[in-house]
């Protein structure tokens, strides 16, 4: 049977304080509140304490913490505070409480920051990592010049497997978004320019839609969020396991290791992956084209055709490789820059995804202005 | 009550699909008494604990806690089991995302009645009774690895568990912290009648705290002993065990200076 534990102070006329504790101290059961006791301690004048532990049952750590804490307050009082009364293993621990001193400076206060200094850290953390953000630029060109110079240290059967893992193993998400983009344009174009019994030009609106911007703002997108938090979790997940550090002390340059592979296998294959999904984006257009107009495959394949020149391929494809530029080197930035736990990891992992989407949509928009100033 | 078998292990078998680790483990752990698990790297002592904690399901045999099977009962029953101890891993298994007071603090958190400020003196004196008085509020990232795993010795020790698996606590510590340590596990089962179950290969800790050992050999794929280990270092009818207790410096001569 549990006793229920209680705490009172009782002084007695030779000037000492008396801390009496009965019943079973257990953190399994319900301790009596020590505030009371405390608020007093703080206002006795008298000298010393001593602990009453006669009817003590069965204790535990709830009996030891607050054995600790009528310590610390009856000493900041000024109390000399005796221990002899209490249970020998208790005395033991509380001893063994103190042998390691805390280390000066070792304590954190809690330090509070108005909303303007709030606002203003986090405006100066965002100049911070787009400043990151550049200096890793130089250090991917640094490495891409090593490379052509033939003095990058890197496996090919790395580069091998990122450029399956970034490609082919994409190659199925891409398809359907793709084709299901191509459908949705020439849904929404079919409808409008029927009415003018323009019909046929839905194949000059999805194709030049698809290869100019959707096909390479889309299959950005995707890897953002597919091998780009791949990199991040990746590259972060080593970075933990000092893995890295490893590299490094083998006079290995861990950029040319391990971000040189992956930014090159993207970089490589999201052109490719671009062209992909610019054809079956048309394919989709077609296929809703021919059920919803009409018009012949020949037609339309034919319009397509006279839709566009090569300087919009061509501009598509640059613009899928700067967009695969960027998010490669957001995933492997933010992925070498991760913290040292497994949290880290994942707040790197999401930074790469939303700074690979934001970079590639602010990019989108500059090189569309571009392309219009230079009529391409 | 000393003779009490707290936890028993029966018939136990373990093993990775068909590559068996160890088969036929038998033994019995004595309510308040620090039990070793010892053998060289590799040989499934850590593999044991995690049969021993609900980790891993044995493909034969049990393991019983006061005399009660662990893993014939169905999930729930095993949970009940599974708050009755705590388990110090290896690398101290921090959660990372929390300070250190809130990691000590959560099973308090879960478990039982008591009010914030509580938890908090308690996760104090854990940490400071592993030497990490002042650091409440650090994260598991910013301490090293051999404060990391102090810490996760103050969490295994929240609730004031009956029983207490150490996956090598003192690997990683420097020799004082180390020391200072096996005087900690001594102290509870002294004070508090823990059960400790301590795996290591520390031939220094396991003669100091040792009061029973089982030894595992990764050729046999079996036990080769249970006993107290300075009796086992000394008259092992097995020398594979000697052996082992001896650092391979004697077959059955004279001891070396300081091992005792």
């Amino acid at each position: 049977m549990r006793q229920p534990a209680t705490l009172d102070l009782r002084q007695t006329d030779d000037g000492v304080l008396r801390v009496r504790l009965a019943g079973d101290w257990l953190l399994a059961g319900t301790l009596p509140s020590t505030r009371d006791a405390l608020d007093r301690i703080g206002h006795e004048p008298r000298r010393h304490l001593v602990f009453d532990t006669a009817d003590l049952g069965r204790w535990d750590t709830a009996l030891l913490t607050t054995l600790l804490t009528i310590r610390r307050e009856a000493e900041r009082a000024g109390i000399s505070v005796s221990d002899e009364h209490l249970p020998e293993g208790a005395r033991q621990l509380m001893r063994l409480a103190a042998t390691v001193k805390e280390p000066e400076g070792a304590r954190r206060h809690e330090v509070h920051r108005g909303v303007v200094e709030e606002v203003g850290q986090a405006t100066l953390g965002i100049w911070a990592a787009l400043l990151d953000f550049v200096r890793f630029i130089g250090v991917c060109v640094q490495s891409v010049s090593r490379l052509v110079r033939g003095r990058a240290s890197y496996q090919r059967s790395d580069f091998l497997v990122a450029i399956q893992e970034a490609g082919v193993e994409s190659l199925p998400i891409v398809s359907l978004i793709s084709f299901l983009i191509g459908m949705i344009f020439a849904f929404v174009g079919a409808r409008q320019l029927e009415q003018f019994g323009a019909g046929i030009y839905v194949a000059d609106l999805v194709a030049v839609a698809m290869v100019r911007e959707m096909a390479p703002i889309m299959t950005a997108i995707i890897m953002a969020g597919r091998t780009g938090a791949a990199y991040a979790a990746g590259l972060g997940t080593m970075k933990v396991n000092e893995e890295i550090d490893a590299l490094s002390s083998m006079g290995v340059n861990p950029i040319d290791f391990l971000v040189l592979p992956r930014l090159v296998a993207l970089v490589v294959m999201m052109p490719l992956l671009t062209l992909y999904g610019s054809l079956l984006g048309i394919l989709g257009g077609a296929l809703v084209s021919l059920i919803m107009l009409d018009v012949s495959l020949v037609q339309y394949v034919a319009q397509t055709a006279g839709s566009m020149g090569l300087s919009s391929l061509l501009g598509g494809l640059f613009k899928a490789f700067v967009y695969g530029a960027l998010v490669a080197m957001a995933g492997c930035q933010q992925g070498m820059a991760c913290g040292g736990s497994a949290m880290a990891v994942g707040q790197a992992t999401t930074r790469a995804v939303v700074m690979g989407i934001v970079l590639v949509i602010v990019s989108a928009a500059l090189l569309t202005v571009i392309y219009i100033n230079l009529d391409i | 009550m000393a003779d009490e078998a707290h936890i028993a292990v029966t018939h136990l078998t373990m093993a990775f699909d068909d590559y068996v680790v160890q088969r036929d483990l038998d033994f019995s752990v004595r309510r308040g008494e620090v039990f070793i698990v010892m053998g060289g790297s590799g040989c499934g002592k850590t593999t044991l604990l995690k049969h021993m904690i609900g980790l891993k399901p044995p493909v034969e045999g049990d393991v019983l806690y006061d005399g009660k099977s662990f893993w014939t009962v169905d999930e729930e029953e095993r949970d009940k089991v599974k708050r009755r101890f705590g388990v110090l891993f290896q690398g101290g298994a921090l959660w990372s995302s929390m300070t250190l007071a809130e990691n000590v603090g959560l099973p308090l958190r879960l478990y039982t009645a008591l009010g914030e400020q509580e938890i908090r003196d308690i996760a104090a004196y854990k940490l400071a009774l592993v030497g990490l008085a002042g650091f409440e509020d650090y994260t598991p990232g910013e301490i090293s690895g051999g404060m990391k795993k102090r810490a996760g010795l103050a969490r295994a020790m929240a609730l004031d568990p009956e029983i207490l698996y150490f996956d090598e606590p003192s690997a990683g510590l420097d020799p004082l912290s180390a020391r200072l340590l096996d005087e900690l596990i001594l102290e509870l089962r002294d004070t508090l009648g823990t059960t400790l179950v301590v795996v290591t290969h520390e031939l220094a800790s396991i003669f100091a705290i040792g009061d029973t050992a089982v030894f595992l050999d990764a050729d046999a794929k079996t036990q080769l002993a249970v006993g107290n280990p300075r009796e086992l270092r000394d008259a092992s009818p097995d020398p594979r065990v000697r052996r082992f207790l001896t650092r391979g410096e004697t077959d059955g001569k004279a001891l070396p200076a300081g091992v005792n």
